[in-house]
């Protein structure tokens, strides 16, 4: 079932929460991963493979490495579901 | 009838779904085997997220292959997930500090070798040595090596580890084969797994792979290395020990 813009960043902002100790409100669309929420490539392998759970999408490893903000990976949940 | 049915398997190293042990846990289910996973630390989370992606979702305990109190402990924890016996171990498990590979041969330091060694050539000894108290049925422990017989670009200290585990291998099956346990590896040409591309430089390993290889190789999968692994943990390597299976297109047996 496709969800909203809005309902991916709050799911996803649930998960790099989880992963990382974060505040989920630090989880904004212009964020970084790497930059601003700190987060390494164990961290993202961890939090890709639970958002393609969450979302039921699948997302490619040669992806990943395009999805710099958390806005990037929020538009290709979305465009995956579509 | 599958070819492992009612074999009880540990299955260290499944970190993702490109490992190759996860194929090996995928096949080994589908082939009629239990399989519980191993993991620990912070890959603790994506390995349970992969366990829940094999036909049957598997348990996975905690496990750091150079932790004597984990060692101490698997057992239990293994009989704490309803494993009354191991019939099978499949070690995929091998680590290097970037230090020490991707050129970095002259320069790497003792303390990084050693960290290669400990969890990639010790820990196939540790972790048969911690299964064993439940492989009283005898039983089969496969590792996963590439070829040590010779020297690779940007492979480095981790091709010594991996010929300390030939090595290994060996007086492993010399010491447990009285009690039925084989010990056998397999060396697999180069797959794209999340380890292979942390190495530095991992493409030079693999572009020539596919041309020099007579039945060609395909850098994408794991299965043809995963189906030997299940192979050599069936009953159809009775007698067979100490031994090294090639899954890497027949490139080892090539000249130049």
């Amino acid at each position: 079932m496709a969800n909203t813009d809005q309902e991916i960043l709050e799911g996803l902002a649930e998960i790099v929460a989880e992963e990382t100790g974060l505040d989920k409100a630090d989880v904004l669309l212009e964020k970084s991963f790497t930059d601003d929420l700190d987060i390494d490539s164990l961290s993202m392998m961890t939090i890709v493979t639970h958002a393609e759970d969450k979302f039921g999408v699948r997302i490619p490893d040669e992806e990943v490495k395009n999805l710099a903000t958390v806005g990037d990976a929020v538009s290709f949940i979305k465009g995956a579901q579509d | 009838m599958g070819l492992l049915e009612g074999k009880k398997l540990l299955v260290t190293g499944v970190l993702t779904d490109s490992s190759i042990a996860f194929h090996a846990a995928r096949l080994a289910q589908d082939e009629g085997a239990e399989v519980v996973l191993s993991s620990f630390g912070r890959q603790m989370k994506l390995t349970q997220a992969f366990a829940k992606r094999l036909p049957v979702e598997a348990p996975v305990v905690e496990l750091d292959a150079t932790s004597q109190e984990n060692l101490d402990g698997l057992a239990d924890a293994i009989r704490a997930e309803g494993f009354d016996r191991l019939d099978g171990v499949v070690h995929s498990i091998g680590f290097a500090p970037q230090s020490v590979m991707g050129g970095n041969f002259l320069t790497g330091t003792w303390e990084d070798v050693a960290t290669a060694l400990h969890v990639s050539t010790f820990s196939y000894k540790s972790i048969a040595v911690a299964a064993r108290e439940l492989m009283t049925d005898g039983g089969a422990v496969v590792g996963l090596t590439f070829d040590a017989q010779f020297a690779w670009p940007v492979y480095d200290w981790m091709g010594v580890a991996k010929a300390g585990l030939e090595s290994a291998n060996r007086y492993l099956a010399r010491d447990l084969g009285p009690e039925g346990i084989r010990c056998n590896l397999v060396s697999a040409g180069p797959i794209r797994t999340t380890a292979a591309k942390s190495i530095p430089g991992f493409a030079t390993m693999e572009d020539a792979w596919p041309t020099r290889a007579p039945l060609g190789w395909d850098q994408t999968t794991a299965e043809p290395a995963a189906r030997a692994v299940c192979a050599l943990l069936s009953d159809w390597f009775p007698a067979t020990t100490g031994e090294i299976v090639h899954v890497d297109g027949g490139v080892h047996a090539m000249g130049q």
